[in-house]
């Protein structure tokens, strides 16, 4: 028996080995969570700034000081990077990913711990080091997520241009490395370490949901360090991959022929993916939320393993949609535009699912299937923008319009928060051994719910009244008066929003220390990760390893003497059906 | 359990798991918990090495996908000229050191040829460990060739030629920035020489496990794996030569 464990290394004891520098995919996945939390609420605090600067534009704030244009578009540039590297990609993959990968494939640990190991650890050097351009000489980059050139090839383009540029490309390519760790391991321990019994299309919709997360990132994070790669030479070799002929402040910049719009293929080429890894894992977790609480197999099992492998597919042939205004051949926009509309299908395939799952069902309204809920609500109302940006002559006049920041903070930012959330809730007894406190989780629900609902509804009227996105200041423009008013409505539901927020970070420690025990399957569900201890032994399964008898959501099965049959249950308990 | 009170010294008998074969897997060690690399998942660690290979190796060939379409793109593009204001095309085709390229691809080939020797070596000795551990019976001293040091020193001449390639282009005035086509030489040739150099690190990390006396099967593996990533890393450099050779 011991002899067939792959991974038998015994527990470290030491507080370095054990917490700091751990093999343990457990450990490691909580490094990530954590990570990501700190992030999370270093990346809403400068929203919130921007949300203020935006109403009152003359308020001197704390940290910042008064807000001038280009502080306003580091802080958008710097929310962005941080939201989207260092919470969408690393709590959902990374968190929960690394946690429960391999305890529902009945794994002891992932397949290279010491890669595992390296990649958190990358992740938080490259963190370390995208903070620290706040306090570089010229402060944060100006250029936005997207780092587009030129604006982000020249050294002198702006304040934030300098050293912080640098800094921000370093630290991108650094996430690359480690997201290309973290992938490999991913799909490796997937591939080659499931349990006896464990065959694909027995696996929780979670694992498909990583596992293709992972396939995306390997192909996707490649092209994004390449394109790094590219920009750092422009930037300080003196190439031009990016830089056509031009002039700054009246001198020629030296540089001549490269193409910006290389820069947004590359890029995007890596971006629109990168918006599937965000919400592909919060897709797994509202799958796997939404049959146990309705007590119910999930509504087509294999149709949305073949909509996540569709969705991932799909989402490598779009990235043009992105720059209808960059200029493209209108045959090229005909394209990309027919293939983000098909993306429509699988995602319509996912939700009608979802509905179907719920149909009929004895639902139990707990705090992780609120959240669940909440995961669909704004899938659709975050999803249904999407086919007007995909037509380009839609696309034109909306591109730069607050309509697109509601569309997308919606789907891709308060989406796959909302299966963070989901997954926290679900799976905290499993971790920390407690259960959290319902109460404040549902305040914090219907809080968080009618809070970014009330920010980021607006932007799309906001966006249609013709309020441009990245402007530092918008109290100046006469067309815009009519607008301030719902404006500063969006500012206040995003301080409330905020602070709800807070009551999450409370329930999280305090139910960490103080709450209530939790038994082995406090939500009665089947997966593998609901069969051991409650946190689980250092290698997962306590010496014994797991076989599995039954497909992964075997809910109200007829004839079973419990209303849920775990998968390691014997295969003889449904024989009646 | 008394019994078991080591104060009598007892010699280890040695059996197909090495040299601590008297302990149970995962408890001797030391090498950060490992299981004993005897133990009988030798063969799934080796399948579970060459999968993460095979994995690693795509964003590897992503990366250079990326810079080949970033190659046609920026080849076919027109820049503004201030002085005549018309549209030129400024790629102008580098003379590359084409027989200094040859020659060094030869040695990479044939270090491709020396490491795959020193796997198959490998792999035959720890086929055949078990049986050498037999007490009598011996197969005789087997001819140890060095092959991995080989692989070494071919892998070193290979980065030293591109060094001398570099010189050169650098002696004719094309350095990174003096025009795409050039920045595009540097750059490929660049990153598959850093990549590389990955794979000389990864060899000489076996051959200190040689020194350290490390169990054989774990070199094994590393080896393994790196002979197939150096086969890839020769591939690779011949799809970038006939790319700067052919599409310039």
């Amino acid at each position: 028996m011991v002899a067939q464990e792959s991974h038998q290394h015994s527990a470290p004891q030491g507080f370095i080995r054990k917490w700091v520098f751990s093999l343990d995919h457990k450990v490691i996945g909580l490094q990530y969570y954590f990570l990501a939390l700190t992030a999370v609420f270093v990346g809403m605090f400068l929203s919130l700034l921007m949300r203020i600067h935006l109403i009152w534009p003359t308020a001197v704030l704390p940290l910042v000081g008064e807000i001038k244009p280009e502080t306003y578009l580091a802080l958008v540039t710097m929310h962005g990077t941080i939201m989207v590297f260092f919470v969408l990609t690393t709590a959902p993959q990374g968190g929960f990913g690394n946690y429960f990968l391999p305890i529902q494939i009945g794994a002891p640990d992932m397949a290279f711990p010491v890669l595992n190991m390296l990649s958190f650890w990358t992740t938080f050097v490259a963190y370390v080091v995208m903070l620290s351009a706040f306090f570089v000489v010229g402060g944060a980059p100006l250029h936005g997520w997207t780092g587009y050139a030129p604006l982000s090839a020249l050294q002198s383009a702006g304040p934030g241009e300098g050293l912080g540029a640098d800094l921000w490309i370093t630290s991108i390519a650094l996430f690359c490395i480690a997201s290309l760790m973290g992938a490999l391991n991913f799909i490796t321990t997937t591939l080659d370490m499931r349990a006896k019994g464990m065959s694909m299309m027995r696996m929780p919709l979670t694992c498909w949901s990583w596992f293709i997360t992972a396939i995306l990132g390997l192909l996707a994070f490649g092209v994004l360090l390449s394109a790094g790669i590219l920009l750092l030479m422009d930037r300080n070799i003196g190439t031009s991959f990016f830089l056509p002929l031009g002039t700054i402040n009246g001198q020629l910049t030296g540089h001549k022929g490269g193409s910006p719009l290389l820069w947004q293929h590359l890029f995007w080429f890596f971006g629109h993916p990168e918006v599937y890894i965000a919400i592909l894992p919060g897709m797994g977790v509202a799958s796997q939320v939404l049959s146990t609480f309705s007590r119910k197999p999930i509504f087509g099992y294999k149709a949305m393993v073949y909509a996540m492998l569709a969705i991932g597919l799909l989402g490598f042939m779009v990235w043009g949609h992105h720059m209808f205004m960059s200029g493209m051949s209108p045959y090229t926009a005909f394209a990309f535009s027919i293939m983000t509309m098909a993306i429509g299908v699988p995602s319509a395939i996912k939700t009608f699912n979802w509905l179907g799952t719920l149909h009929k069902a004895r639902i139990r309204f707990q705090s992780p299937m609120l959240f669940a809920i909440g995961f669909v609500s704004l899938f659709v109302s975050g999803g249904l923008s999407g086919p007007f940006l995909a037509q380009p002559a839609l696309d034109i006049p909306l591109h730069d319009t607050a309509f697109v920041p509601g569309h997308f903070h919606l789907i891709m930012g308060v989406a796959a928060i909302f299966g963070i959330f989901a997954a926290t809730y679900y799976w905290f007894p499993k971790m920390f051994g407690r259960m959290m406190n319902e109460k404040l989780a549902r305040i914090h629900f219907f809080l968080t719910l009618i809070g970014t609902y009330s920010v980021f509804m607006p932007m799309h009227y906001l966006g249609l009244a013709g309020q441009p996105r990245r402007y530092s200041q918008l109290t100046e423009l006469a067309y815009l008066h009519p607008l301030i008013g719902l404006n500063t409505f969006m500012t206040y539901a995003a301080i409330i929003t905020v602070a709800a927020q807070l009551i999450f970070l409370f329930n999280l420690f305090w139910s960490m220390f103080k709450g209530p025990k939790a038994s082995d399957n406090p939500w009665e569900a089947t997966t593998l990760e609901w069969t051991t201890a409650t946190p689980p032994p250092h290698d997962n399964f306590g010496g014994r390893t797991p076989v599995v008898n039954h497909g992964p959501y075997e809910y109200s099965v007829p004839g079973a003497p419990r209303d849920y049959v775990m998968q390691t249950d014997p295969a003889t308990v449904a024989a009646a059906h | 359990m008394a019994s078991f009170t080591p104060t009598i010294p007892a010699p280890h008998p040695t059996t197909s798991r090495g040299k601590r074969g008297d302990l149970p897997p995962g408890v001797g060690g030391g090498d950060g918990g490992r299981p004993d690399p005897g133990s009988p998942d030798y063969g799934a660690r080796l399948r579970r090495a060459r999968l993460g290979l095979a994995v690693a190796l795509t964003p590897i060939m992503m990366l250079f996908v990326a810079f080949t379409s970033a190659y046609i793109v920026r080849q076919g593009l027109p820049t503004f000229d201030p002085n005549t204001n018309t549209v030129v095309h400024d790629w102008i085709p580098v003379r590359l050191p084409t027989l200094l390229f040859l020659v060094n691809t030869c040695v990479l080939l044939l270090s491709s040829v020396t490491l795959e020797r020193a796997r198959r070596q490998l792999a035959r000795q720890v086929a055949l460990e078990p049986v050498q551990s037999i007490p009598g019976v011996s197969l005789g001293t087997e001819r140890k060739f060095p092959w991995l040091a080989l692989t070494i020193i071919l892998g070193l001449s290979f980065l030293a030629g591109q060094w001398l390639a570099w010189s050169d282009l650098a002696a004719r005035g094309f350095y990174v920035a003096t025009g795409p086509s050039s920045s595009f030489v540097y750059l490929l040739t660049g990153a598959h020489a850093v990549h590389l150099l990955g794979g000389i690190l990864a060899l000489l990390a076996a051959g200190v496990s040689i020194v350290l006396n490390r169990p054989l099967a774990s070199r094994r593996i590393v080896v393994d794996v790196t002979a197939w990533y150096w086969h890839f890393m020769a591939l690779l450099w011949i799809y970038i030569l006939a790319l700067l050779e052919f599409a310039r």
